[in-house]
């Protein structure tokens, strides 16, 4: 699907702040994790905020809440980084950093290659994946709906 | 092709040694080649593969082998590789990978991650060779292979063992990070008596997520 590209979002409460030496393997992890994102097969973009290295500075659910927000080419390219890159051994750390989320923390949704989503946008998705469970519109990568299906 | 019927082309001897040959090369192989390794001629190795291909047990593809292409390149040449689907018989009917998808659901939704990979470094332990930990790769390598890992000793600045079989693939793609965890635990137990070896998430694509090295450089 050359003329559609996946867009992704993922929220976490953080147990601890950022600068908290209890958030600390997250922190360290996030620069060479987010490099290695930048260089994966199939990657498009990412959201940074103004210091322009991450996201961490943009916080439209809340103080304690991250996001991270990026484009790829297809389903399988954001799969294959996020479940076989180092950035699995990553994830094991999750519980650890983030609060046990209480619904769908990750959006998925097909959008025009070549678009930038907003943040807004973005939200929108999750909240939606929130209230009507997956669909073509905002979707989790248990579900494989093609962008035709959008 | 029904899956008994599949396995069972498996049982002529020349055929499976092809399919062994090819599953374990893990990339696209030539009739040459597989019919060498086979120890068989060519022409026979060629009609093995492809009944091997119609059943769906290998895969097929057309590759200039040398490297050339375009006018006086030659005609390509058939490739083969192992099939990505699964097969199985059971006799009883079983149906254990539907009650193993809906426990690891279970077990993900309520993130039980600890307690899955407590149970399964236990398992790893009980598992341990009888006759003693391993001392290197290749002990590592030998029992590995009785467990269905397909390791293959690969370099990555120095000797690393990577494994081309996920045991548990169907899950581990369903529920990455809870059964990779799993695995590693088990592994981590499987090993946890050899401090000859470091075992370590190293998840690659089309590979099990774990990686084998040494401790230390000798």
């Amino acid at each position: 699907m050359t003329g559609h590209h996946l867009a992704q979002l993922n929220v976490g409460r953080l147990r601890h702040p950022l600068g908290d030496p209890r958030s600390a393997g997250f922190a360290d992890a996030l620069a060479p994790i987010n490099a290695l994102a930048d260089a994966a097969p199939g990657f498009v973009w990412r959201l940074v905020d103004e210091d322009g290295s991450d996201a961490t500075g943009l916080r439209p659910f809340g103080d304690d809440t991250l996001i991270n927000m990026s484009v790829w080419e297809s389903r399988e390219a954001l799969w294959e980084f996020t479940y076989r890159s180092d950035h699995l051994a990553f994830l094991r750390g999750r519980r650890d950093w983030f609060e046990a989320p209480g619904g769908p923390h990750l959006a998925l949704w097909w959008i025009p290659a070549g678009h930038v989503p907003t943040q807004e946008e973005a939200v929108e998705r999750l909240a939606h994946l929130r209230a009507h469970g997956p669909t073509a519109y905002a979707f989790t990568f248990r579900e494989d709906f093609a962008p035709q299906d959008a | 092709m029904e899956d008994i019927e599949a396995v069972g082309l498996l049982q002529d001897p020349v055929r499976r040694r092809l399919y062994e040959y090819v599953a374990a090369q893990g990339r696209e192989v030539g009739r040459n080649e597989a019919a060498e390794a086979a120890g068989v001629a060519r022409t026979l190795a060629a009609f093995h593969l492809d009944r091997l291909a119609a059943a769906g047990l290998l895969e097929t593809a057309s590759r200039r082998l040398t490297g050339r292409s375009g006018p006086g390149a030659g005609r390509p040449a058939k490739v083969y590789r192992r099939a990505a689907g699964e097969r199985g018989v059971s006799l009883p009917p079983r149906d254990y990978r539907a009650a193993a998808s809906m426990l690891a659901e279970a077990a993900e939704d309520a993130r039980l991650d600890a307690a899955v990979q407590a149970v399964a470094r236990r398992r790893g332990e009980a598992a341990r060779d009888p006759s003693g930990p391993c001392a290197d790769l290749d002990a590592a390598r030998a029992l590995l292979e009785r467990r269905g890992y397909e390791p293959y000793l690969d370099d990555d600045g120095g000797p690393v063992l990577r494994m081309r079989n996920c045991p548990f693939h169907v899950l581990a793609e369903e529920f990455p990070p809870l059964v990779c965890g799993m695995n590693l635990a088990l592994l981590e137990g499987l090993f946890g008596d050899a401090p000859e070896l470091a075992v370590r998430m190293a998840a690659r694509p089309g590979l099990c997520c774990v990686a084998i090295s040494k401790t230390s450089e000798d």
